[in-house]
């Protein structure tokens, strides 16, 4: 069952698409979009782990010890900062789409005029 | 489309991509074989090389500090783009807003744990090198502490403090200092980014050279448009608020 932590990444991501996709309210959509991301990283911390390894800090262990990757951690720490900045644009969006038409309903608002 | 035509179409493309992902996931090294070279390498190189005793601080402002970079430009992208959204007029009397806490105690309360967790954040951005932290865990406490302010005093006093007008200059100063260390490491002849500082003793705060410098800024950034975002959904809230009562 070594495999096991990836398969979970992409159940995590399937959820997350299942949400957006059933989707009835912008803010949903949204936080589902978070969810996603959420399983990229599950994703690249899964990879970059090594059985017994520590965390990658020599302030207190000697540099032979085993350590886990720093690479991919360094990717999902940028990557969880940049994504709240991004989840506030898409619900600035909401906040604007609910202020022209009144609904916050992906259904409602996805007839375009004209 | 209707409803039950669109969770079909749904079930049947998310099985076939279910399948095809766990196909591959099947293919990847077995969890904790950690098998690539890359990362063994950067563990091995990171105290001789740059003196600096957290890898992962080590890879993101030194080794990849050109991805970050591109992070860093992303969020403030971000951090414009919602001011861009949200901003409108927003002639407000700030005279005539309530505020949702009127205890003294909370007040003092929350004024103290504000600069508590401002020197928190200032900690957690200058150990960055030598212990888990850094410019964009940091810049986050930074930006927390700030909203403390409004939480738990008063609007006008975050406003003083905190306004999209002091925001914005912060987080584009932060933006702008990250490239120019870039284009510092050019002029003196190196690659873009490259670290030109001198590297001082690992586990000291003085070490890492000029990538210690490209993590006050990459706080500085974070910090300026998390302040940015929040200053603008607020202000649009207590506009919106305040012009309907007086409608």
């Amino acid at each position: 069952m070594s495999v096991l932590p990836y398969v979970l990444a992409v159940w995590i991501f399937v959820v997350g698409l299942f949400g957006i996709v059933t989707s009835k309210n912008l803010i949903h959509v949204t936080v589902c979009v978070s969810v996603c991301q959420s399983a990229t990283y599950a994703l690249l911390l899964a990879v970059g782990y090594r059985d017994k390894g520590t965390a990658p800090v020599y302030a207190d262990i000697p540099t032979s010890r085993r350590v886990v990757d720093p690479v991919v951690q360094s990717l999902a720490l940028t990557d969880i900062v940049v994504a709240v900045a991004v989840s506030a644009l898409l619900l600035s969006f909401a906040v604007k789409a609910f202020d022209h038409k009144g609904s916050l309903d992906p259904a409602e608002l996805a007839e375009q005029r004209g | 489309m209707r409803l039950e035509a669109r969770y079909a179409v749904f079930a049947a493309g998310t099985a076939g991509l279910a399948f095809l992902l766990v196909w591959a996931v099947g293919d990847l090294p077995p969890f904790g074989h950690y098998a690539g070279p890359y990362g063994d390498i950067v563990a091995k190189l990171v105290e001789p090389q740059r003196h600096m005793a957290n890898a992962v601080t080590a890879v993101v402002f030194d080794y990849r500090g050109f991805d970050t970079m591109g992070e860093e430009l992303i969020l403030f992208a971000a951090a414009g783009s919602v001011a861009l959204l949200l901003r409108e007029t927003r002639d407000h009397d700030t005279n005539g807003i309530v505020d949702a806490v009127q205890s003294d105690a909370l007040n003092g309360f929350g004024a103290v744990g504000a600069i508590a967790t401002f020197v928190l954040a200032l900690y957690v951005i200058a150990h960055g090198l030598i212990t888990p932290g850094g410019g964009f865990q940091g810049g986050v406490v930074a930006a927390a502490a700030v909203v403390l302010v409004f939480l738990t005093c008063e609007y006008r006093a975050y406003t003083r403090i905190a306004s999209s007008k002091v925001a914005e200059p912060l987080e584009s100063i932060g933006a702008a200092a990250y490239v120019l260390l870039g284009v510092t490491a050019l002029a003196l002849g190196d690659a873009f980014l490259e670290n030109f500082l001198p590297l001082g003793v690992t586990g000291r705060l003085r070490s890492g050279g000029s990538a210690a410098l490209v993590n006050w800024a990459s706080a500085l950034a974070v910090a300026g448009g998390f302040l940015l975002i929040f200053a603008e959904y607020l202000e649009e809230n207590m506009a919106a608020r305040y012009r309907r009562d007086e409608a």
